[in-house]
C-alpha cells in the first residue's frame, strides 16, 4: 500500500506555497511515497517510554536583557525588497484575513 | 615551493615573520582560483577585490608593528550559506540570485576579526540539502580527483577549494555529514564542532536543532587553528554554549592516543560498503592500536535508526525554515503581474526558485509534521533522536572516542544518484548519529580505495565538547599515515 | 460580503438559548524591545525603523528571548492564580501571511508558561470567578495597509503595504475556560472580565493596555445552547473587538444573531467573524472547518523555558496590590457599600475618588462629587471621568470651599463647570462669576420679606405649624438669589420672623 497519495502530495504543495504542475506531482507522489516507506521505521522503536529530544542539548534558559540595539535603517531594511512603496513593503493583494 | 601548497599554519607563520606578504600570499591564491577553478566551480562569488584589500589591511598592521593571530593573512574559501555584507549571498539556491544581506553572519564576522581573508563564497547544494553539491541551482562543483566525481555534500565547493589549492581553509556547515562527508572524498579534514559549540548566526538555516559551522583544512592543525579562530559563545545564538572552546590546538600539535581506548562502530560497516572503504578503515584501526590506542568493538543499536530519524527532522524543520523565502521582503518574486494574489505570488515564487530536492524536503517535512501524522513521523524520530544520545552515553562510559568510515563509498559520478533520493541519502548513513546527538565528529584521510583510487575518511567521533579528542585521534592517525605514505594523502591526486 | 443578518431580540434570545463565553485577549507587553531583538517597542515610528534582521526573518537570523518578557508573562500568571510551568517551549505556528516574516509565529502550544488560573470580576454587586486556561508568550505580526479598491479593506484591495514596526512585538494571550451559566449578563460579564483584566495587567505595569492602539485586542467566543440542553453548541471567534463596548456589543450581537439561525432550524458555522466598530455587525471570516494545519513544533532556535521555583516565589512575593484586593480594602477604608463600589468602579473612577480622598477630601464626599456632578457631565459630553479637565486638587479645593460655608452645593457645581470649561482653578472660577454666597444678613433678610410677602399662604401654613411648607419658601428664596444664599441660614431666618419655632 502507498504511504502517500497524489492528492495528498497535492495538498502538501498547497500548505506548502509550491505551485507545482501535474506532472510534478506525479513525480514527487512516487518519490516521497519511497521515502515514507523507507523512514516509516523509526515507529518500530519509539516507545511510550522514552522522551523525545527537539534539541541537541539539553540547555535551558538563555535569555537576553530587555536593552535597545540599533535597528537597520528603512533604506537597509528595503534594500532587497522587490518592490517598496512609502517605505514599506509593497506585496500582492492578499486574500482573506488571518490575524 | 608554491605558496598555494603550504599550510595555513605555515602561510601564518610567514606572514607574521614579514618572509612573504598578506598581499602575495593572496595573490597567489587568486591566481589558482583564476586557473583552476574554471573546471572545479567550486566558487559561486570570487571577491578579489576585496580579498586584496583585506590582505593590505593585514599587511599594514604588521608593518605597524602589530602582534597578528596565527591566521592573520591567510586565505578562506567560505561557503556561501552564511552571510557576508560585502558579497552575494545565495545559499545555492535561485530563490535568493544576487542577494546581498546587510549583515554578516558571526563567523564571517570572526574570521574578519581573525584576519583571514576571505576570497569569495563557495558553492553547495541548495540550502545545504545535499550530498553531492549537484543541487546547486549554479551547477555542480566537481571533484579535484575525477572532475567526473562529485566533490561531497552539501559542503562540496568548500571541501573543492581546498583539496585544489585554492585556499588552504574553508568554511563548511554540517547538517547530517556535510562536512566529514565531503572531506572525506576529497581527501582532506573536516570537522564537525559539538552542536553550538560555533555560532549559527548568519548561517542560513537548513535545519536549527542540526546545523554546525565547521572548518576545512588539509591537515588537522590548520583545521583546529581555524576552528579556535570561529568558535565560542555567541549571544545571537540562543543554542550556543556558554563555555570555552575546547583546547583544539593544543590537541592537534599533541597528537597521540597511548592508553586511549577507541571504539568501532559495529553497526557501521558491512552491507552497501565498498570493499575499498572497509579495507581502509581496518588498516586505520589496526594503525591506532600499533600506536597504543586499546580498540572494542561497540554496540550503537540505535545508529542504523538514525538515516530515517534524520530525514524526518530535518525536513520538518527545513519546511518551517524556508516558509521565509516568498518573494515579499528580499529575493526573487515571480508571477507579480498586478492581478494574482499574494499566496499565488508565494507559490509561483517558491515553485521557480527552489530546486527539486528542496521541494521534496520541504514537502517531506510539511508531511511528517501535519495533523496526524506528527506523532508517526516526527515525534517518533525525536524520540530515536533521544535513543542514540543514550547510545553515545553508554559508548562513552566504555570509550575515549568511536570511529567508523565517514561515508560508506569513495566520491561516486555526477549524475549516478540525481534523481534517486534514497541512494544519495545514504552517503550519509554513518555521520548523521553525530548531529543527532550534538557530538563532535571528524573526519580525516585514511588511504584510497583500491577499486577506484579514491580517497577514503575516517570519522573520529567524540562527546559533546570533546571536540579535543577529535584533534588528537586525527593528529595521530595523520602523522602514522604520512609517514607510511612519506606525506599527505593529497599529494596522489592529479594536478589540475 | 453581506452585513445584515436577521437577529432575535436579546430578551427573546435568552429565554430559549444559554449562552457559553470564552475569551481569548492578546496583550502587547510593554517592555523596552522586541520579543526576539533589541528593535524598539515604542509606538507609531515612521515605517520600518524598527526592523533589523531576526524581526525581518532575513536568512540566518535567529531569535533570542526577551528575559522582561518572560519575567512579565510569569508575573501575569501569578496575579491570575496561575500554575507556572518548571519546564516548557516554544513552539512555531506555521502558516504563511504576508505580515508574519518568518511565516511561522513564534508561540507556545502544549506547554504553556502559565496554566488553570482565575480571574475574580464583580457583574451587578456579585462576584463572578473566570476561570484562565493558560496564559503564553508569543510575537506579534507586521501591519498592512490595503490599497485600491473602494473600501480600505482587505477585499476588493489592489496590492497591500506593509511596515513590519509592530513585527516582533511580545504578545501575551490569556485564554479563559468556557464560561457558562452567565445566563443574560453575559455581554456584562465579558465586559467586566476585559476591564477587571485591563486593570490587573496596568496595576502590574507590564503594559500600556490601549485598546485604541491596539495593545490590549480581544476575541470573544460564543455559542449557545437551547434552555434544558446540557451539551454546548458550535463556537463562533469574533476578533478585533477593540473596545470595552465593542466587547459586550459583540457579545450581544453574537447571541442575537446565532439565536434567530439556531431558531430558524439552522446550523453555526465554527469560523472566525470579524467586528466593525462603525456599525456593531460582525462579518463572516475564515471558516476554521476547512482546518487550517499549523504543523506546531517545538521552536528548535530556542532553549526550553525553566523558571526556577526560587525565581517565581521571590516574583510572587514582589506583585503589587492587586485591584481586587485594592477595592476591598478601599471599600472598607471608605466604608459604601458593594452596590456604590461597584458602581465606581463600572465607572473608573475608583482612581479618581482614592486620589480625591489622598488630597484631603472626606471619602463620602469625594464620591459624590465624581459620582454625581462629574460622572452627569462626563457621560454629556461622553469623555471617560478621567479625562474631564479637572484634578482631584481642584476637587478638594471646591469640598473646602463648601465646608467653610463659602460656597453651597449649587455654586459648588457651576465652580465646577467654569474649571471644566477652562475658566481657571476654582477660586478665579468664584471670583470671576462672582459665586460667593449671600452671606449679607440685612440682604438675606430683605430678600426674605419680599418672598413672604409674596408667598402670603405659604407663610400662614408655616404660622399655624406646617413647618414642612417651609421648603417652598426656602425655594422662593434661593431663587430670588440666584443660588447664592445660605439654605440653612434662610431657613432658620424664615421661622424666626415667623415666629415658629421646631
Amino acid at each position: 500500500m502507498s504511504a502517500i497519495t497524489r492528492d495528498e502530495v497535492a495538498h502538501l504543495a498547497r500548505l506548502s506555497r509550491l505551485a507545482l504542475a501535474d506532472d510534478e506531482l506525479d513525480h514527487y507522489a512516487t518519490q516521497l511515497d519511497d521515502i515514507i516507506a523507507a523512514v516509516a521505521r523509526v515507529a518500530e522503536v519509539a516507545t511510550d517510554d522514552i522522551p523525545p529530544s527537539s534539541h541537541a542539548l539539553p540547555l535551558t534558559n538563555v535569555y537576553r536583557p530587555d536593552e535597545a540595539r540599533r535597528s537597520l535603517t528603512p533604506q537597509q531594511a528595503l534594500a532587497a525588497a522587490p518592490a517598496v512603496e512609502d517605505d514599506r513593503f509593497r506585496v500582492p493583494r492578499i486574500l482573506g484575513e488571518e490575524a | 615551493m608554491s605558496l598555494t601548497r603550504k599550510t595555513a599554519a605555515e602561510l601564518g607563520a610567514l606572514i607574521a615573520s614579514g618572509e612573504v606578504s598578506a598581499v602575495e600570499v593572496t595573490q597567489a591564491h587568486l591566481d589558482r582560483v583564476a586557473e583552476v577553478d574554471p573546471r572545479v566551480n567550486a566558487f559561486l562569488h570570487v571577491a578579489a577585490e576585496s580579498a586584496l584589500e583585506q590582505a593590505r589591511s593585514v599587511d599594514a598592521r604588521r608593518a605597524a608593528g602589530e602582534e597578528l593571530g596565527p591566521l592573520a593573512g591567510v586565505p578562506i574559501a567560505h561557503k556561501d550559506v552564511f552571510t557576508t555584507k560585502d558579497m552575494p549571498t545565495t545559499a545555492g539556491s535561485k530563490i535568493l540570485e544576487g542577494y546581498r544581506p546587510p549583515y554578516d553572519a558571526t563567523v564571517t564576522a570572526r574570521l574578519r576579526e581573525a584576519g583571514l581573508v576571505i576570497l569569495g563564497k563557495t558553492n553547495l547544494d541548495e540550502f545545504a540539502m545535499g550530498s553531492s553539491t549537484e543541487n546547486s541551482a549554479y551547477g555542480p562543483t566537481r571533484n579535484p580527483w575525477d572532475l567526473d566525481r562529485i566533490p561531497g555534500g552539501s559542503s562540496g565547493g568548500s571541501s573543492a577549494a581546498v583539496a585544489s589549492y585554492q585556499a588552504p581553509l574553508s568554511t563548511g556547515t554540517d547538517t547530517g555529514g556535510s562536512i566529514r562527508q565531503p572531506a572525506a572524498v576529497t581527501g582532506i579534514v573536516g570537522m564537525k564542532p559539538t552542536y553550538g559549540g560555533s555560532s549559527r548566526y548568519g548561517l542560513i538555516a537548513f535545519a536549527s536543532s542540526l546545523d554546525t559551522p565547521g572548518p576545512f583544512a588539509r591537515n588537522v592543525l590548520d583545521a583546529a587553528l581555524l576552528h579556535e579562530a570561529f568558535s565560542g559563545h555567541d549571544v545571537m545564538d540562543s543554542t550556543s554554549i556558554h563555555e570555552e572552546v575546547p583546547p583544539v590546538v593544543e590537541a592537534a600539535r599533541r597528537g597521540d592516543v597511548a592508553g586511549l581506548r577507541v571504539g568501532v562502530v559495529k553497526e557501521f560497516g558491512g552491507e552497501g560498503y565498498q570493499p575499498g572503504v572497509i579495507n581502509r578503515f581496518r588498516e586505520a584501526v589496526d594503525l591506532l592500536e600499533s600506536l597504543g590506542a586499546k580498540v572494542v568493538e561497540v554496540s550503537c543499536p540505535s545508529f542504523t535508526y538514525a538515516l530515517p530519524a534524520y530525514y524526518l527532522i530535518a525536513p520538518s524543520e527545513a519546511s518551517s525554515n524556508l516558509a521565509r523565502f516568498d518573494g515579499m521582503r528580499y529575493g526573487l518574486r515571480v508571477g507579480d503581474d498586478g492581478t494574482r494574489s499574494a499566496e499565488e505570488v508565494m507559490a509561483l515564487t517558491r515553485a521557480a526558485g527552489f530546486g527539486p530536492e528542496v521541494k521534496r524536503r520541504i514537502m517531506l517535512g510539511t508531511y511528517a509534521l501535519s495533523s496526524g501524522y506528527y506523532d508517526a513521523y516526527y515525534g517518533s524520530a525525536q524520540k530515536v533522536r533521544t535513543l542514540i544520545a543514550r547510545d553515545f552515553e553508554a559508548a562513552f562510559h566504555q570509550v575515549d572516542v568511536l570511529v567508523s568510515p565517514t561515508t560508506p563509498t569513495t566520491a561516486f559520478p555526477i549524475g549516478e544518484r540525481a534523481d534517486d533520493p534514497m541512494a544519495m541519502y545514504l552517503a550519509d548513513l554513518c555521520t548523521i548519529p553525530a548531529n543527532l546527538a550534538g557530538n563532535a565528529a571528524i573526519s580525516v584521510p585514511c588511504g584510497l580505495a583500491e577499486e577506484d583510487g579514491l580517497p577514503v575518511g575516517l570519522q573520529i567521533m567524540a562527546p559533546v565538547l570533546g571536540d579535543d579528542r577529535c584533534y588528537r585521534v586525527g593528529a595521530a592517525v595523520e602523522k602514522a599515515f604520512e609517514d607510511r605514505w612519506g606525506g599527505p594523502l593529497l599529494k596522489e591526486a592529479p594536478s589540475l | 460580503m453581506t452585513t445584515t443578518h436577521t437577529v432575535m431580540p436579546y430578551d427573546e434570545a435568552l429565554e430559549r438559548f444559554e449562552p457559553v463565553l470564552g475569551l481569548e485577549t492578546h496583550v502587547e507587553m510593554g517592555t523596552t524591545t522586541k520579543m526576539f531583538c533589541g528593535c524598539s517597542t515604542t509606538f507609531g515610528a515612521p515605517p520600518n525603523t524598527h526592523v533589523c534582521p531576526v524581526c525581518l526573518a532575513l536568512p540566518g537570523s535567529l531569535p533570542v528571548a526577551n528575559d522582561k518578557a518572560i519575567e512579565s508573562t510569569i508575573r501575569i500568571g501569578l496575579a491570575l492564580n496561575c500554575t507556572i510551568a518548571e519546564w516548557c517551549r516554544f513552539a512555531r505556528k506555521n502558516y504563511f501571511y504576508p505580515d508574519m516574516p518568518k511565516n511561522y509565529q513564534i508561540s507556545q502550544y502544549d506547554e504553556p508558561l502559565c496554566t488553570n488560573g482565575y480571574l475574580d470580576v464583580e457583574v451587578g454587586g456579585k462576584t463572578v470567578r473566570i476561570e484562565i486556561e493558560r496564559v503564553h508568550l508569543e510575537e506579534d505580526t507586521g501591519k498592512s495597509t490595503h490599497v485600491g479598491g473602494a473600501t480600505g479593506r482587505i477585499h476588493g484591495a489592489d496590492y497591500s503595504i506593509v511596515d513590519y514596526n509592530r513585527a516582533g512585538i511580545p504578545l501575551v494571550e490569556i485564554v479563559t475556560k468556557p464560561i457558562p451559566g452567565t445566563d443574560r449578563l453575559a455581554p456584562e460579564v465579558a465586559k467586566a472580565y476585559v476591564t477587571e483584566l485591563r486593570e490587573l495587567l496596568r496595576t502590574l505595569g507590564v503594559s500600556d493596555v490601549r485598546m485604541e492602539e491596539g495593545s490590549l485586542r480581544c476575541d470573544v467566543n460564543v455559542s449557545l445552547m437551547p434552555r434544558g440542553s446540557s451539551e454546548w453548541g458550535t463556537r463562533t471567534e469574533t476578533k478585533n473587538v477593540n473596545s470595552l463596548r465593542s466587547v459586550e456589543r459583540a457579545v450581544r450581537g453574537e447571541i442575537e444573531r446565532q439565536a434567530a439561525i439556531l431558531a430558524d432550524g439552522g446550523r453555526i458555522v465554527q469560523e472566525t467573524r470579524h467586528f466593525h466598530e462603525d456599525t456593531g455587525a460582525t462579518t463572516s471570516g475564515r471558516s476554521k472547518e476547512e482546518a487550517q494545519d499549523y504543523r506546531y513544533f517545538p521552536e528548535p532556535d530556542l532553549l526550553p523555558i525553566a523558571p526556577s521555583p526560587e525565581w517565581v516565589a521571590e516574583l510572587k512575593s514582589e506583585l503589587p496590590e492587586l485591584p481586587t484586593a485594592r477595592r476591598r480594602r478601599l471599600q472598607a477604608e471608605w466604608g459604601v457599600s458593594d452596590l456604590d463600589m461597584a458602581a465606581m468602579h463600572n465607572a473608573d473612577a475608583i482612581d479618581l475618588v482614592e486620589a480625591t480622598v489622598a488630597a484631603g477630601v472626606p471619602a463620602a464626599d469625594a464620591r459624590k462629587w465624581w459620582m454625581g456632578e462629574l460622572a452627569r457631565r462626563a457621560n454629556e459630553s461622553g469623555t471617560p471621568l478621567a479625562d474631564l479637565a479637572i484634578t482631584p486638587e481642584q476637587i478638594a479645593r471646591v469640598v473646602e470651599l463648601v465646608s467653610s460655608g463659602a460656597l453651597n452645593d449649587k455654586l459648588a457645581r457651576q465652580v465646577l463647570e467654569g474649571v471644566l470649561a477652562g475658566e481657571g482653578s476654582p477660586d478665579e472660577v468664584v471670583e470671576k462669576r462672582g459665586l460667593r454666597i449671600v452671606s449679607d444678613e440685612g440682604e438675606l433678610s430683605s430678600i426674605i420679606d419680599q418672598v413672604l410677602a409674596s408667598n402670603a399662604d405659604a407663610a400662614d401654613k408655616v404660622r399655624s405649624g406646617k413647618i414642612a411648607a417651609v421648603g417652598a419658601l426656602v425655594g422662593g428664596v434661593m431663587k430670588a438669589s440666584r443660588g447664592k444664599a445660605d439654605a440653612g441660614r434662610a431657613r432658620e431666618l424664615i421661622l424666626e420672623k415667623l415666629g415658629v419655632s421646631e
